[in-house]
C-alpha cells in the first residue's frame, strides 16, 4: 500500500455479469460493469465516485462490500475489529474472506442506500430497524440495546420517541436519517453512501449532507460517496474518482479535478452541469450520442467514439491507468499534452 | 401582448382525507417566444399549474375552483378555464396550439405504437394531412430534433430508443403542430447530465426556430438559470417570488428563494458549509393559516402567522410575497 493511513485498497477489481440466451441459457456475452478498477481510500476521508447511469459506480460500491461477488481482483481492508491481540490492525482481503470473517467485517463496513422508501422495512418500527444490526451481531439486547438506539437516533437528529413509529410516518429526509442511524449502529470504519441525497428535495438535501459531514467528524468515519451530481460530489469529497463504462478515467484531489481536469470525459461532464447562475458562461462541450453498451465496449479507449481529441491510437490501444504525479490518476493517452477547460470559479 | 395570463388560479383536489389546495391563487404571464421558468420543490403545485392550463386536471378529485387562464391569439382572448376540457375547442388547442412534454418519456409514449405513428396522430388530427404527408412530416420533425437516421427511427418502438432519444421524440411530437406554447414539465430530470445538456441545447435552438414560448417546470435551479428568461418560485401552491432570471439569482428577495440558493452546493464555488432551510414542507392538509413558509422562515414575524402576504412589486418588475417588504 502506498502509505499506512489507507483504509481500503482496491486492486484490479472486476465484476462481470453474464448475458444468457436461448433454451440452454448459454453465456453469450459479459456485461463488464466494473472493469479493472484500482483505487484506495484513506482513513477519515471522503472519496467521491461519480459517473452517469450505467457506468458501474453502484456495482463498484456493492462489490467492495461484497454484497455482490467480485469476478476478480483484490479488496484489501485494514480492519481494527479483526486484529489479533497485540496487533493494531489486520489487513484482510474482502474478495476472498470466509463467511465468518465476512460477517465480522460487516461491522466495519456499512451502506446507506439511495431510496429511503424501499430500503426500510415498512413492517418494522424504527427502533427495531436501527437496533437490528446490534441483535444480528450479538452486541447488545434488551434495555441496553434500546439505550443504544436512542443514542443513535439522537446522533442523526431524530427524537427518542420516534423508536415506536413506523417508516411511513416519516418524510423522505427523516427516513434517510433512519437509514444513516442503522448504518452507524455497529460503529463502522467505512460507510458506502450510494446516492444518499439524490431522492431528496434540495432544501432537505442540504440537511442530510451537513449531517453526514458532522457524523464523519464525530465518529471518524471514512466515506465512499457515490453520486451522479457533480456539485454535491464537489461539496462533500476530499478526492474524486470519475467512472466511465466500468473504468476509472480520472481520480484526484477534489480541487485539482475541478481546476485542472486531465481527462476529456471529466471536462465534458463538468461543462454539461447546469450551474445556478445565469451569468455563468463556459464553452459547453456537447458529447455526441449515448454511453455505449458495456456488453460490447468500443475498442481501445472506451471513450474515444465521443472524444473530441481522439487520435488514431485511441481506437486501437487501451490507455493505462497511471499516476501523472501527485496522486493524479488518469486513463488517457494524451493526459500530459491536453489543455482542458476547468470549471470557472468565482 | 402576453400569450397566457393566469389570474388567481385555484386548483383544489377533494380527497377522502380533506381538501388539498394544490394551486391556491397563482398569477403569472407568459410572453410570446419567451421562456418562463417555474421552480419549486415536490408538492409545491408547479405541475398542477401546468395541467390546469392544459385542461388535464383529473376531475374528480381535482377541480379548478377559481381564477382565469386567458389565452391570447389572433386578437381574441379565450379563458381556458371556461372551456369544457373534453370539448371541441379545448381539443383543438391542446396538443396543437399548446403542447406539453413530460418528465418520463417512457411512460408518456405508448409502447405499442411506433414513434412515427404517435407523431402522425397529432399531425393528422390537427393539420388534416394525409397519411403519407404526415409520415414525411414526422420524419422531418425527427430530423429537426437531431435523431440520427430518422427514416429508420420513425418506424421503431419507444423501447428501441435510449432515454435521451425518447425525450427528443417527445419534443418532436409536441412541436409537430407548431404550438405557440410548449409546456415542459421536468423534461430532463430523468436524464444523465451529458444527455440533459444535449436536450437543453436542442430546446433553446428549437425555441428560436419554431418561435414558441416555453413554460419550463423544474426543481433544478441550474437548469432554470440556463433556460429561463423570467422565473417564478412556488411554495405550497402559491407564488412567493417572480422576476427576471438575473434578479431571482443575483438578488433574491423572498426568504424561501434565499434559502434555496444557500442550500444547494454549486459546481462553481466551494461553500464550506451548506445552510439548509430548517424543517420540512408542511403537510398539505395542515397548511399554516398565514404565510406558508412562516414555520421555516428565519425572519418570521407575528403578522406572518395570521395573514397571507400578497404578491407585489418590491422593485419594478420584481415581485415577492413577503411581509418583510411592506
Amino acid at each position: 500500500m502506498p502509505s499506512d493511513n489507507i483504509l481500503l485498497e482496491v486492486k484490479h477489481l472486476k465484476k462481470f455479469f453474464p448475458v444468457r440466451k436461448g433454451v440452454l441459457r448459454r453465456v453469450v456475452a459479459q456485461v463488464k460493469a466494473v472493469d479493472d478498477v484500482d483505487m484506495y481510500i484513506k482513513e477519515g476521508e471522503t472519496l467521491g465516485l461519480v459517473g452517469e447511469s450505467g457506468c458501474g459506480k453502484t456495482t463498484a460500491g456493492r462489490t467492495i462490500l461484497r454484497l455482490i461477488e467480485p469476478t476478480g481482483g483484490e479488496i484489501l481492508f485494514r480492519s481494527k475489529k479483526l486484529a489479533a491481540a497485540g496487533e493494531e490492525y489486520r489487513i484482510v482481503n474482502i474478495a476472498t474472506a470466509s463467511r465468518r470473517a465476512l460477517k465480522a467485517l460487516r461491522r466495519d463496513m456499512q451502506i446507506i442506500f439511495q431510496d429511503p422508501y424501499s430500503s426500510l422495512n415498512p413492517r418494522m418500527t424504527v427502533g427495531s430497524i436501527v437496533g437490528e444490526p446490534l441483535l444480528v451481531h450479538g452486541i447488545s439486547r434488551g434495555s441496553e440495546r434500546e439505550d443504544r438506539v436512542r443514542e443513535l437516533l439522537g446522533a442523526v437528529g431524530l427524537k427518542p420517541d420516534h423508536m415506536k413509529r413506523y417508516p411511513h410516518e416519516f418524510s423522505g429526509g427523516q427516513r434517510q436519517r433512519i437509514g444513516i442511524a442503522r448504518a452507524l449502529a455497529l460503529d463502522p470504519q467505512l460507510i458506502v453512501a450510494d446516492e444518499p441525497v439524490s431522492a431528496l428535495d434540495v432544501s432537505i438535501q442540504a440537511q442530510v449532507l451537513n449531517l453526514l459531514e458532522d457524523l464523519q467528524g464525530e465518529f471518524g468515519l471514512t466515506y465512499l460517496f457515490i453520486a451522479h451530481d457533480l456539485s454535491v460530489v464537489r461539496h462533500i469529497s476530499d478526492r474524486v474518482a470519475v467512472m466511465y463504462l466500468g473504468k476509472i478515467v480520472e481520480l484526484v484531489e477534489t480541487e485539482q479535478l475541478f481546476t485542472n481536469p486531465r481527462h476529456p470525459y471529466t471536462e465534458a461532464l463538468m461543462s454539461a452541469v447546469p450551474v445556478p447562475d445565469p451569468d455563468y458562461k463556459v464553452e459547453r462541450i456537447l458529447l455526441e450520442g449515448d454511453v455505449p453498451s458495456p456488453v460490447n465496449p468500443p475498442s481501445g479507449c472506451y471513450f474515444h467514439p465521443r472524444c473530441r481529441y481522439a487520435k488514431e491510437i485511441c481506437s486501437q490501444e487501451l490507455p493505462l491507468y497511471r499516476d501523472l504525479g501527485g496522486e493524479h490518476f488518469v486513463t488517457c493517452h494524451f493526459a500530459d499534452a491536453l489543455r482542458l477547460q476547468p470549471v470557472r470559479t468565482g | 401582448m402576453p400569450l397566457i395570463e393566469v389570474r388567481d388560479l385555484k386548483t383544489y383536489f377533494y380527497t377522502e382525507d380533506g381538501v388539498v389546495r394544490a394551486v391556491d391563487g397563482v398569477d403569472f404571464t407568459i410572453e410570446p417566444e419567451k421562456t418562463l421558468g417555474i421552480v419549486g420543490e415536490s408538492g409545491c403545485g408547479k405541475s398542477v399549474t401546468a395541467l390546469s392550463i392544459m385542461g388535464l386536471v383529473q376531475s374528480p378529485p381535482g377541480k379548478i375552483e377559481g381564477g382565469e387562464i386567458l389565452y391570447h391569439r389572433d386578437g381574441k382572448v379565450t379563458d381556458l378555464t371556461t372551456l369544457n376540457p373534453k370539448g371541441r375547442e379545448m381539443r383543438s388547442i391542446r396538443g396543437n396550439e399548446i403542447a406539453m412534454i413530460f418528465q418520463e418519456p417512457m411512460t408518456s409514449l405508448n409502447p405499442v405504437y411506433t414513434i412515427g405513428n404517435q407523431i402522425m396522430e397529432a399531425i393528422i388530427l390537427h393539420q388534416q394531412l394525409r397519411k403519407k404527408k404526415a409520415h414525411a412530416k414526422a420524419i422531418e420533425m425527427l430530423r429537426a430534433v437531431g435523431i440520427p437516421l430518422p427514416e429508420q427511427r420513425v418506424d421503431e418502438y419507444p423501447h428501441q430508443l435510449s432515454g435521451g432519444m425518447r425525450q427528443r421524440a417527445m419534443i418532436a411530437m409536441a412541436l409537430s403542430c407548431n404550438p405557440s406554447l410548449l409546456i415542459a414539465d421536468e423534461p430532463t430530470t430523468a436524464l444523465d447530465v451529458t444527455i440533459q445538456a444535449q436536450v437543453l441545447e436542442l430546446m433553446n435552438a428549437l425555441r428560436q426556430e419554431f418561435k414558441a414560448a416555453i413554460q419550463f417546470i423544474t426543481h433544478n435551479l441550474g437548469v432554470i438559470a440556463r433556460m429561463a428568461d423570467d422565473v417564478v418560485v412556488m411554495y405550497l401552491g402559491r407564488i412567493v417570488e417572480g422576476a427576471s432570471v438575473e434578479e431571482v439569482f443575483h438578488n433574491p428577495k423572498h426568504p424561501y428563494t434565499q434559502g434555496l440558493m444557500n442550500s444547494i452546493p454549486s459546481l462553481a464555488s466551494r461553500k464550506e458549509r451548506l445552510v439548509p432551510i430548517k424543517g420540512v414542507v408542511p403537510d398539505p392538509f395542515e397548511v399554516p393559516a398565514g404565510c406558508g413558509f412562516e414555520p421555516r422562515c428565519p425572519h418570521a414575524m407575528e403578522i406572518c402567522k395570521t395573514q397571507i402576504p400578497p404578491l407585489k412589486d418590491v422593485t419594478p418588475g420584481h415581485q415577492a410575497a413577503c411581509w418583510l417588504y411592506s
